[in-house]
């Protein structure tokens, strides 16, 4: 029977009917449900690893010793992961290997909307783009296959309309798959010059392989229809191109965007009058055409930014717009923020009141980034924070270390943050670097890393501690805080800011969504102690607010954090709220 | 034929149990189904939005301007923000709850509280329900989502008897009683 998955459930089916035995992955918002689903099977071993390189190392490793595995991440996790992509691409594989890689095109939650593609060109492996979930599953079973038949890793691209858009799904059975044996091979696995070189011809070959396969694979395919128009296009804008035209047009359906198929792209070219290209992002498909001698209309009319839609494509075409109807009436932004009791606001509010120079990093507290704390000066990608902190105060005078932090959370301070924190403590720097330690991975929905003392089951595992590896790579100077006691945060920044060394804060208290914490009950306003100053609402909590004149804590939301009573100059915060 | 409804509402409300259910009865029916939605940032208190279609062949998992046949809306302001996307002839579902985003928090602008009323006088077909506070009289805050789903349920062909089994079947055990009295109610106002 036919199941409604999203795409990335699908896409875990597949590699689970496809035989995947092992899999490490880092969370990443497209992506994070492909590894979660996979972690419910008991006969594939599954890790959430440090990073997305260690993820995709592990998953090679596992080839090598002769088992189907796969990795996942989203598309700027395949920046971290590139490096062993590039020489896995040389060495081949022994075991099937499946790469996930989810875009986010228009950046629902992302730091850049790069386009993956760009990979599998570089990297000379082939790639597979499913356009929905049933096609999530088919190409996830399939990649096994085309990685150990043309012995290469498989790239498969996701984006977040497909990874994220549920469909119906007709699954088929787990195919066992026994483990290749190992077997010593140095010319093939040992990518010194010497091998390397030999490795590359063979690379090539393999392209020339996949290019021969690309034109009759069943993952490229041409929908006869009018000739007047022919589209050629890929991932989920090949539904936006059928729901605006249905049979109307030709179409060149891509599933396999590297290689590109030759013939077959000339043959639909010259079938139709005028030829189009419509997809996503950068004009991968349209430039292939353009080597090839054709002229088709692409980015001249469809944007490089951001996700297509039905109305884009057919705005494009200069099809009627359908009629609606606005308020006149201009509806304030809902921008997300920080959630009512999120430990990371106490810290943040701490950083804003002292107005310190804040070197961010990737997670929920970019939310701190947003009114009314605005206490964060830059967001680039996992664990810039701690390296971008010591060059910035390399290059300043000495008070610059006075007035500027780094933060970052948990799980990217393991990601990528200790490497800078070495480097800090190697190249000398007075940096002060808080970790917010909310002990969980939080923006892409609660995973375990290696600090929270669990696995991806939820068994206990091995945990780090923060304060001693902070202390073993050279740091003297590592204090604990809890955010919400503001004035522990406060004198604890001052007298870091203050030292003449590196220090480093951690700042520690769960995420208040876990189930385990457990909330108070909500507080309410005096309001006749309320004298209006505000003060409250600069902490930018979306349970307080300001009615008829007078603070008010929303008591669906509150969960008695009591951050606001603490600030309260009239202790006009009681408890005492009532849950409703 | 497509069916387009849209499920609107802020971040930790609960429209993911609301298109789950959805989903769940439409399959049943035997239709081709698309739901589409985006997790991470947008869900910490954002406004999020919900895409559900069913018909015999759905194509975009997605719905854009003018094509919405129902518009689910958990908040008031988020109707308005999302109003064009109904079609002609459209409706908007819509608890009637206010809750302030932080541009209002903050005093940056104003909650506009009249803006449903001004959608009805430019002709927009629209069921007001106190969602919140039949939820409430259900036993939980929480199950505003099933109440705004029974107001849906009410103007289309499945018989509520399928609602309510798929509730059984989707909601956990100690919650499945609460919610289908939430239904009910909804469901006979």
């Amino acid at each position: 029977m036919k199941k409604l998955m999203i795409g990335n459930q699908a896409v875990s089916r597949g590699l689970y009917d496809g035989g995947i035995k092992f899999m490490s992955s880092y969370p990443g918002t497209p992506s994070t449900e492909i590894t979660e689903f996979i972690a419910k099977y008991d006969d594939v071993k599954s890790e959430w690893a440090p990073n997305e390189k260690v993820g995709l190392e592990a998953a090679f490793g596992a080839s090598l010793a002769g088992v189907r595995s796969a990795c996942a991440m989203k598309h700027v996790g395949l920046n971290v992961a590139a490096d062993p992509l590039f020489t896995m691409s040389y060495t081949g594989v022994n075991g099937g290997l499946v790469v996930c890689v989810a875009d986010d095109p228009a950046m629902h939650s992302s730091q850049n909307e790069q386009d993956s593609r760009h990979y599998a060109i570089a990297a000379k492996v082939p790639m597979l783009e499913p356009s929905d979930s049933q096609e999530a599953y088919d190409f996830a079973k399939a990649a096994f296959d085309i990685s150990e038949n043309f012995d290469t890793p498989v790239i498969l691209r996701m984006c977040t309309r497909v990874a994220h858009s549920q469909s119906l799904v007709l699954a088929g059975d787990r195919a066992e798959i026994p483990a290749k044996p190992y077997v010593k091979n140095g010319a093939k696995y040992i990518m010194v010059p010497a091998n390397a070189i030999k490795r590359h011809v063979v690379v090539e070959e393999r392209t020339e392989k996949l290019k021969e396969y690309a034109e009759n694979c069943p993952f490229n395919r041409v929908e006869k229809g009018g000739k007047e128009i022919g589209i050629i296009t890929s991932g989920t804008s090949y539904q936006y191109v059928k729901e605006v035209f249905g049979d109307m047009v030709s179409v060149l359906k891509i599933g396999m965007p590297n290689p590109l198929p030759e013939k077959l792209i000339t043959d639909f070219a010259n079938s139709v009058d005028k030829l189009y290209v419509i997809e996503e992002l950068d004009p991968i498909i349209e430039t292939h055409c353009r080597n090839l001698g054709l002229k088709p209309i692409g980015k001249e009319l469809f944007s490089p930014l951001g996700e297509y839609s039905q109305e884009i494509i057919a705005k494009a075409f200069n099809l009627p717009a359908k009629p609606c109807v606005t308020a006149d009436t201009p509806v304030p932004a809902r921008p997300p923020m920080l959630c009512a009791g999120c430990p990371h606001r106490g810290m943040f509010y701490t950083l804003a009141k002292n107005k310190v120079t804040v070197i961010g990093d990737i997670g929920c507290y970019s939310l701190g980034a947003q009114p009314p704390l605005c206490a964060l000066d830059t967001t680039v990608c996992m664990g810039a924070s701690v390296s971008g902190i010591h060059g910035f105060l390399k290059a300043s005078d000495e008070k610059a270390a006075e007035k500027t932090v780094a933060v970052i959370g948990d799980s990217t301070f393991m990601h990528s943050g200790v490497t800078g924190l070495i480097n800090i403590a190697y190249n000398g720097s007075n940096s002060t670097v808080i970790i917010l330690d909310n002990s969980i991975t939080g923006m892409t929905g609660h995973q375990q890393n290696p600090t929270t003392g669990y696995n991806i089951k939820g068994d206990p595992a091995g945990k780090v501690n923060l304060e001693e590896l902070c202390r073993s790579v050279g740091i003297n100077r590592v204090r604990v805080v809890d955010p919400y006691d503001l004035k522990a945060c406060d004198e604890t920044l001052k007298e870091e800011l203050a030292a003449k060394e590196p220090s480093v804060i951690i700042s520690r208290r769960p995420c208040v969504l876990l189930k385990y914490v457990k909330t108070a009950p909500p507080l309410s306003v005096n309001k006749e102690k309320c004298r209006s100053c505000k003060k409250c609402l600069s902490l930018g909590c979306p349970a307080i607010s300001f009615k008829e004149g007078k603070a008010h804590i929303d008591a669906t939301l509150c969960v008695g954090c009591e951050v606001c009573k603490g600030l309260c100059p009239f202790g006009a915060i009681e408890n005492g709220g009532i849950k409703q | 034929m497509t069916t387009n409804v849209m499920i609107v509402g802020v971040g930790g409300q609960g429209s993911l149990l609301a298109s789950k259910l959805l989903g769940a009865v439409l399959t049943e029916e035997g239709y081709d189904v698309k739901v589409s939605e985006v997790h991470g940032m947008s869900q910490r208190g954002g406004s999020v939005v919900t895409y559900v279609r069913f018909g015999d062949k759905v194509y975009s998992p997605i719905i854009t301007e003018g094509e919405a046949d129902y518009i689910l809306s958990f908040e008031k302001l988020e109707a308005a923000r999302f109003a064009g996307y109904l079609k002609k002839g459209g409706e908007i579902i819509v608890n009637t709850q206010e809750i302030d985003p932080m541009p209002v928090i903050t005093g940056a602008a104003e909650y506009p509280s009249d803006i449903l009323n001004e959608l009805k006088n430019k002709g927009v077909k629209i069921d007001e329900t106190d969602a919140l506070k039949v939820a409430e009289s259900a036993g939980s805050a929480k199950a505003v989502n099933i109440v705004l789903l029974s107001r849906f349920a009410k103007r289309f062909s499945v018989p509520k008897e399928k609602w309510l089994a798929a509730i059984e079947k989707t909601v956990a055990p100690k919650f499945v009683e609460m919610n289908k009295k939430a239904f009910e109610t909804g469901y006979n106002l």
